[in-house]
């Protein structure tokens, strides 16, 4: 540290390894949390929720919770009526979406267990809370529909007013676009002369599971309501609030604090929230809203869950002509804000690294009597990457072809960039095979696989897998014209503004909010860099409407690669702003001036004026060119032309006991290309914590309802987050090309591990014991499961018959449908 | 109600509490400890963990009444425990390896930590690792959190030798 402080100044920012800024504080317990805050005369909120996953509401009597000692309220859907607003869906992703209406508390009809029909009101938390427990509501319990395979049948509806339970059908067709050729006649050329693979995967259902349960407080005391939530969108959820409850936007001012982590669980405008906005203003009193952890992993969002069926073609040497893409995705009980755009997300992404001539995704968003699904990190783009990541080791077993090798044969050769891909997107930048030479060479590939034939030849009960995903992302949420074209309802700009401050120091804005991520400490950086002041001299204000009026928050990768550039943009007009000051002081020419870590300096003399002066003198304001605007204040909002496109080789070798099914990740390697660095330590941050996300799907995680539509996996007991002792520690590098369509030469890290993990390690996994005539494990691929698939009929450590046929089973529109989205978990 | 009388990062406390209430209830909403935090209801993330005594515990697994007269030090008191400065060398450690992001998991994180290098000065990483497994961390993948938990072993180590 002393070290690091001590360098000569002018050392860039930009690439050190800075300790961070927000760390003092949460280290020493001196944190904001929502659930922190108390005001006075602040009561607290309770919600009763349903135990069924689909009834109607015949009544609900509140007459006892009501009358107990320190309850203020007990109040239900037809209570608070339209003042409840709505909770919308922003991305409607075809004109004719069947969107069934989502009233935060409904007063009706319950479509999913864990729904709000009533809220408490009450003088302590813990009253509240007893206070609810007498709340006595009438059910009429409805058939529920529960798992993808048994929802498309529309025999039960999750909404049956609507008819239906298919909400939209998206497809993105190459030959209809214009970027590729035909699908099927490329599948159906290779059925005769190269190889077909035919595939089905289940992305199981997870639960985001951010540390920090949700929490909301509301004081309508002031002229503005005032919102705390623990949410990663401040700015989306105040435009929510005033959309929906006909409330001014300028009467509402909404602050995320320290916000404890997020990972898309907290992209959601959410029930709890209108709620307590609904009732804060009724009352007028301040009101709080803790949800516990069950309540939190049953009501907030869930991510993934999908079945893919996939269809790849190939010539006979390995070389793919078409891939095809048919989804199908469980929405839960209502189309979220985000909600079916998040496996549309996956639709520029199946393709991946590869240089597939014809391509065709299909996706069918669904409605089931489960909690609603949105964005958890990677949204769209994890599912994606495992597909066709599976698919490659699959192409390559057929071949008979090191999987590297298959994936060389066909990927995007470094020359080639600028790509346009068959799903219209172009890369901008990459070098898949720098990136792959580097991570092959830490995990010592060559070794390892020379190991696994040694373990194989002697039949070791042990067996090595070596697992690959070369992967990439779309990054960087989003260039507004193709959001638009995609029918999302809003932009993906961000917004920034630089203030310099009267004594020297630096007040930056940022609309990206933070949770986690360290943007104090990144963008404190680039603003050091830009403008030539110290490091410590910045101050990053982010996360209340109030200070950062205008911003589209963080998800998406999002943060530095649109919201620094809009900061980049923003210093660099500070520095135009000041320079006519800077002439006008040093009695020189504009054009004179040179611009120089900090300082105007007039070119050929020693004549110059440093940046904190000029705001100084901008402040008072004494001698300034006439006419002039006193400020060298600037602002700037930036709007991405293009998404950017991390990649990387992930390299995953486990160990799996074909005796008990157990699996044990022996080691892992990656070297992702994320472009220019900020801040390394924190990207490593970024890069290990992702990594453990994508793992945990592929091992651990999956959200479990049981047929009646009852979350059984409900608790940290049942829903299996990894512990320290469940994990390893990992070895990661980098190679840079760098973005080219940011100053700062940036691109996306906050989802690539996430994105990148899970088929590394199922692939190892399957290798591990492919030659026992396993092609696929269903995560997370518990001991149980691997057992399972070793010992599936015709399968074995005696060889058995020849599993080729089983390998490749070709789709029938008639067959019995497979397990539902939970069959087999509970096993 | 129950009368109870502890000591709480140094300072003694006396309050009236309810038999259910929970130490760490007791912690943030009687005496303003809001550092201690709570992630959980099933006694499984350890984000509320607290010396009692000398010893960690899961303060949502404790009843107020339970530490009537014991000491209690949180996160929060944790730096005066040590040589009355800022921070405690776990603390020192958890900020220089990046051992947090989000930072919820952190007070518990540093806590367990601390209680764990008092047993075990000189850990293995597997001894790291079975020794926070009752601390669920979901930024950080934990690769971070070992790193400064080796961290703070050496620099003990270190001070150890010099001493």
């Amino acid at each position: 540290m002393t070290a690091v402080q001590d360098a000569p100044e002018a050392q860039k920012e930009i690439g050190r390894d800075r300790r961070r800024k927000e760390d003092q504080r949460l280290i020493t317990g001196r944190t904001r949390w929502t659930d922190n805050i108390t005001l006075p005369g602040m009561l607290h909120l309770a919600m009763v929720r349903s135990p069924f996953a689909h009834a109607r509401i015949n009544g609900i009597d509140t007459a006892e919770a009501a009358a107990a000692t320190n309850v203020v309220a007990v109040l239900t859907g037809a209570d608070l009526g339209e003042t409840q607003g709505a909770c919308i869906n922003a991305w409607p992703i075809t004109p004719e979406q069947v969107t069934p209406p989502h009233l935060p508390m409904p007063s009706d009809r319950v479509a999913f267990a864990g729904e709000i029909v009533a809220v408490v009101v009450a003088r302590t938390a813990a009253e509240a809370r007893d206070a609810a427990e007498l709340v006595d509501v009438d059910y009429e319990e409805l058939p529920a529909v529960v798992g993808l395979k048994n929802a498309i049948k529309d025999e039960v509806l999750a909404h049956p007013d609507l008819g239906t339970n298919k909400s939209a059908f998206w497809r993105f067709d190459s030959e209809e676009a214009g970027t590729g050729g035909n699908v099927d006649a490329a599948i159906e050329k290779a059925r005769v002369d190269g190889v077909v693979i035919e595939r089905e995967y289940r992305q199981q259902r997870l639960i985001p599971a951010f540390m920090e349960p949700r929490s909301v407080v509301v004081d309508p005391t002031g002229e503005q309501v005032t919102i705390w939530s623990a949410t990663q969108i401040p700015h989306i959820l105040r435009f929510a609030l005033a959309a929906t409850t006909g409330v001014p936007e300028s009467k509402i001012r909404v602050i995320a604090p320290d916000v404890g982590g997020g990972f898309g669980g907290k992209l959601q405008q959410t029930p709890e929230e209108m709620i307590a906005f609904a009732v804060g203003r009724r009352l007028g009193k301040p009101v709080k809203y803790t949800e516990t952890r069950s309540e939190s992993l049953v009501s907030g969002h869930h991510g993934r869950d999908q079945w893919q069926k996939l269809t790849l073609s190939a010539e006979k040497d390995g070389t793919v002509t078409g891939f095809k893409v048919e989804l199908l995705a469980d929405l839960g009980a209502y189309v979220a804000i985000v909600g079916g755009g998040v496996p549309v997300l996956g639709a520029f992404m199946f393709n991946a690294i590869y240089k597939f001539p014809a391509y065709q995704f299909n996706c069918q968003t669904v409605l089931t009597n489960t909690t609603w699904t949105d964005a958890y990190r990677g949204a769209g783009r994890p599912e994606a990457t495992f597909g066709v990541e599976r698919m490659m080791d699959e192409l390559a077993a057929e071949v008979g072809v090191d999987p590297m090798e298959i994936r060389k044969q066909n990927w995007i050769t470094h020359e080639e960039f600028p790509f346009t891909t068959v799903a219209g997107l172009e890369y901008d930048s990459g070098n898949y095979e720098a990136a792959t030479a580097r991570a092959m060479e830490m995990f010592g590939y060559d070794e390892l696989r020379a190991e696994q034939k040694r373990r194989r030849d002697a039949g070791d009960t042990v067996q090595l897998g070596l697992g690959i995903s070369t992967f990439t992302e779309m990054c960087g949420l989003a260039p507004s014209r193709v959001l638009g074209s995609l029918d999302y309802g809003a932009g993906g700009w961000e917004h920034a503004s630089v203030r310099m401050l009267a004594t020297g120091t630096v007040e930056v804005v940022t609309g990206a909010s933070s949770h986690g991520q360290g943007h104090e400490t990144a963008f404190s950086q680039i603003v050091a860099d830009r403008l030539g002041v110290p490091f410590e001299n910045v101050e990053v204000l982010h996360g209340d409407t109030q200070i950062a009026h205008k911003g589209l928050d963080t998800y998406g990768s999002r943060s530095l690669v649109v919201g620094g550039e809009a900061l980049v943009r923003a210093a660099d007009k500070v520095i135009e702003k000041a320079r006519p000051f800077a002439a006008h002081i040093l009695e020189a020419s504009e054009d004179d001036l040179k611009f120089h870590e900090g300082r105007f300096q007039v070119v050929g003399t020693d004549q110059g004026i440093g940046l904190t002066e000029v705001a100084t003198a901008a402040f008072a304001a004494h001698n300034l060119p006439d006419g002039a605007e006193p400020s060298i204040d600037a602002e700037a909002t930036f709007d991405p032309v293009n998404f950017n496109y991390p990649h990387g080789t992930h390299l995953c070798a486990m160990e799996v006991d074909t005796e008990t099914g157990a699996v044990k990740m022996r080691k892992y390697v990656c070297c992702d290309d994320i472009g220019n660095i900020v801040n390394p330590l924190i990207v490593a941050g970024q890069m290990h914590g992702g990594l453990v996300q994508g793992i945990a799907q592929a091992l651990w995680e999956e959200a479990v309802h049981d047929d009646a539509g009852t979350l059984v996996s409900g608790s940290f007991v049942d829903y299996l987050l990894p512990t320290a002792a469940d994990t390893l520690s990992f070895e990661i590098d980098h190679t840079t090309t760098p973005a080219t369509t940011n100053s700062l030469g940036t691109k996306g890290v906050g989802e690539a591990g996430t994105i990148a993990s899970t088929p590394a390690v199922v692939n190892a996994v399957v290798d591990a014991v492919r030659h026992l005539g396993v092609t696929d494990v269903q995560m997370p691929c518990t001991p149980e499961r691997v057992w399972t698939a070793i010992n599936a009929p015709g399968r074995g450590h005696d060889g058995g018959p020849a599993t080729q046929e089983a390998a490749m089973p070709h789709f029938d529109p008639d067959a019995e449908p497979g397990p539902s989205s939970t069959e087999g978990a509970g096993a | 109600m129950t009368r109870i009388n502890l000591t709480v990062d140094g300072a003694k406390v006396a309050d009236d509490v309810e038999p259910r209430m929970l130490l760490v209830q007791y912690l943030r909403e009687k005496l303003g400890k809001t550092g201690t935090v709570i992630g959980c209801d099933t006694s499984n993330c350890g984000a509320c963990t607290v010396h009692l005594d000398g010893t960690s515990v899961k303060s949502c697994n404790v009843l107020a009444v339970q530490a009537d007269g014991s000491e209690v030090t949180t996160i929060e008191g944790l730096a005066g425990t040590y040589d009355g400065g800022d921070l405690h060398p776990v603390q020192e450690a958890f900020r220089e390896c990046h051992g947090l992001q989000c930072g919820f998991c952190t007070p518990g994180m540093i806590m367990q930590t601390t209680a764990l290098l008092a047993e075990n000065p000189d850990p293995s990483e597997e001894e790291i690792r079975l020794g926070l497994e009752g601390n669920l961390c979901r930024c950080t993948g934990y690769h971070n959190i070992v790193k400064a938990v080796q961290h703070a072993a050496a620099q003990g180590q270190t001070e150890g030798a010099g001493s």
